[in-house]
């Protein structure tokens, strides 16, 4: 089939082609940079040159305070932000898909649409509505006797956690709310029959039926949390704000390159991140699919997440199914 | 993990057929009243509340694009108020020298071309993977899947350096051709392609003689169109959404897209208030045609999402 190998090849070529440039030659570039080190020579006159450094760049980040920080950072934005995203998409799209619902197509729009802002937009919009004297908010709080000063050291952390939220509430939502139409009504009807009530059928039939939705969804999210940079840098724009230049790791990676111009820790610090992704990956797909094979049902009575591969034992790495993952975190 | 060569798309495919068993039976001690506060009035309130908020920022930007700088630090932004939007467009195209206008068309055009040829990249080898058998296939989709899990921003200073090397930093390509790859769009393209494309169509038109391009370039294309259109979409708004890329990239304004553009105004108005009403404004303009496409493709971005989260 001469045809057919001449046409895969002309049809696969153009992505695999920019898939070496700009993703396999970058990741492969960083760990190769992450090794070297730029010296000053003789007493600082002959300028600089490279040498090999094998891992000191790594020790180097992880010995630095503020890199290991941007991590606690990272964890006490996921320990507030997952819980809230999950239960808040999920409670919503559990919402809509009750019968009780109404005017279910504008509900989805119009939670769907902060997704249509730019991540950067959306920043410097709650920025604004931090801000005392730009904000009405701020102004309606004062004016009850809520002080809270958003852009405060203790602040900061709720605001971020607030913003991302508000750009993935609906997104999310409507991941779940797509997962629960594809339930099988008779499973519900059968529960109802039974005499379970609404919030019964909730919790005991709905939610472990879309589980694997909230497993990729929880995974992207932790994966686009690792990412965090737009939200806190808007943040930090403002005079005498609470977050550092270097408050995530993502933001610490870009001060090394740019401010301090070390290639090298800034490189390492990128792939360390990434290797924090893609642990971060591996953990939640292994374990989700010991979940899903202790037999509990799934939505379509067979494991979805650690799939069925045609091939028994050659199963793909994992993300058989990815929601569409943090576009706005795309370079 | 491999797609059912069946996938239907545009509605979830038929479920297995689940036996009764399965469902967690409820016992008659389980049973309660249902309570109270599940009624439909309650249930349209808490969503109403939730499109409260995710409404009242996007309110607040148009309230706030009609004032001047005076009369948004007066904090009084949510009324109709001192209603100067003219004013605040007119001193968006001068600051300057319109600067602002092609900023946007720098947007438009990195959205608009990226996105188009990211689409098209990537139903062809979605299309691929879907419609053709070759050695080493599963593999390949494999590192395609790998590919959605690195974190893009981590590739943004190994790119730049790769950039400033071959001298192609601080240019159009440099902020345009690393959005021409998206993994997950090839994922989606192999769904569609499955959803949409039946085999007996391209068996037709091979019969009738026409080759393998032909047959992808007038049967297949035409057929997966829906699919191409979800791409475009999705692309189109992380490529206008995108920032992290282009702030490392450039550093000449003129090539600036918009969101980094009212990023260095934004850091002005700290200092010079009179750029607040200019952020504001050019925030507002940068997000009507995202939100005018989402209301308009809303079966698109649907299908999509539906794609990543059912099968």
């Amino acid at each position: 089939m001469n045809a057919k190998a001449r046409a895969v090849t002309v049809l696969l070529t153009p992505f695999f082609a920019l898939f070496t440039v700009v993703m396999v030659v970058p990741v492969g570039y960083a760990v190769w940079l992450s090794l070297f080190t730029e010296q000053q020579s003789g007493l600082g006159f002959g300028g600089t040159h490279t040498v090999f450094s094998g891992l000191g760049n790594y020790a180097a980040a992880l010995g630095d305070h503020a890199f290991r920080d941007g991590f606690l950072v990272l964890l006490g934005y996921c320990a507030l932000y997952l819980p809230l995203l999950l239960a808040g998409a999920l409670t919503l799209a559990l919402l809509l898909d009750s019968a009780l619902a109404r005017a279910r197509r504008f509900f989805q729009l119009a939670l769907f649409l902060p997704h249509a802002v730019p991540g950067i937009i959306a920043a410097l919009i709650w920025v604004y509505l931090y801000t005392p004297k730009l904000s009405p908010v701020v102004a309606a709080m004062e004016s009850g006797g809520l002080g809270f000063d958003f852009l405060s050291p203790s602040g900061a952390l709720p605001s971020v956690v607030n913003i991302a939220l508000w750009e993935w509430l609906g997104y999310n939502m409507v991941i779940f709310y797509a997962a629960l139409q594809a339930v099988d009504r008779s499973v519900i009807e059968a529960a109802t029959v039974d005499g379970a009530g609404a919030w019964r059928i909730a919790t005991g039939v709905k939610i472990p039926l879309i589980r694997s939705s909230l497993v990729m969804v929880a995974l992207f999210t932790v994966i686009g949390s690792l990412q965090l940079f737009t939200e806190p840098l808007i943040l930090n724009q403002g005079a005498g704000s609470a977050v550092t230049s270097s408050w995530t790791p993502n933001m610490y990676a870009y001060t090394a390159a740019f401010a301090r111009n070390d290639y090298g820790l800034a490189a390492a610090s990128s792939v360390l991140l990434a290797l924090a992704a893609a642990l971060l990956s591996f953990a939640v797909t292994r374990l989700s699919g010991r979940l899903v094979r202790t037999g509990r049902p799934s939505r379509t009575g067979r494991s979805s997440l650690a799939g069925r591969s045609s091939r028994p034992g050659r199963r793909l790495p994992n993300a058989s199914r990815p929601p569409l993952a943090h576009p706005k975190g795309r370079p | 993990m491999t797609l059912s060569p069946r996938t239907t798309v545009a509605g979830p495919a038929a479920p297995a057929p689940v036996r009764p068993s399965r469902a967690p039976s409820v016992r008659a001690a389980d049973r309660r009243p249902r309570g109270r506060w599940l009624s439909p009035a309650a249930v349209n309130a808490a969503l109403a509340l939730a499109v409260l908020y995710t409404l009242f920022p996007l309110v607040w930007l148009v309230t706030a694009a009609t004032k001047d700088a005076g009369g948004l630090l007066a904090g009084n932004a949510l009324s109709f108020e001192g209603f100067d939007l003219a004013g605040n467009l007119s001193r968006l195209a001068s600051e300057g020298d319109g600067v602002y206008f092609r900023w946007y068309a720098n947007s438009l055009l990195y959205a608009g071309v990226g996105a188009a040829l990211c689409a098209l990249i990537s139903v062809a080898a979605g299309y691929a993977f879907d419609k053709y058998r070759f050695p080493g296939k599963e593999k390949l989709f494999g590192l395609v899947l790998l590919g959605v899990l690195v974190p893009t921003t981590a590739l943004a200073l190994p790119l730049y350096l790769l950039a400033s090397r071959t001298g192609v930093v601080n240019t159009y390509w440099s902020v345009l051709v690393p959005v021409l790859v998206n993994p997950l769009g090839v994922y989606l393209a192999r769904v569609f392609s499955a959803g949409y494309v039946p085999d007996e169509a391209l068996e037709a038109a091979r019969i009738d003689g026409a080759g393998e391009l032909r047959v992808f370039w007038s049967i297949g294309l035409r057929m997966v169109a829906p699919g191409l259109v979800t791409v475009f979409l999705f692309q189109f708004t992380a490529i206008w959404n995108n920032f992290f890329l282009p702030l490392v990239m450039l550093s000449d304004q003129r090539l600036f897209p918009v969101s980094l553009g009212l990023y260095a105004w934004s850091g002005n108005a700290h200092g010079e208030p009179s750029f607040y009403p200019l952020v504001v404004t050019g925030s507002l303009l940068a997000v009507l045609p995202l939100i005018i496409a989402f209301v308009t493709l809303q079966r698109h971005w649907k299908a999509g999402l539906a794609a990543g989260s059912v099968k």
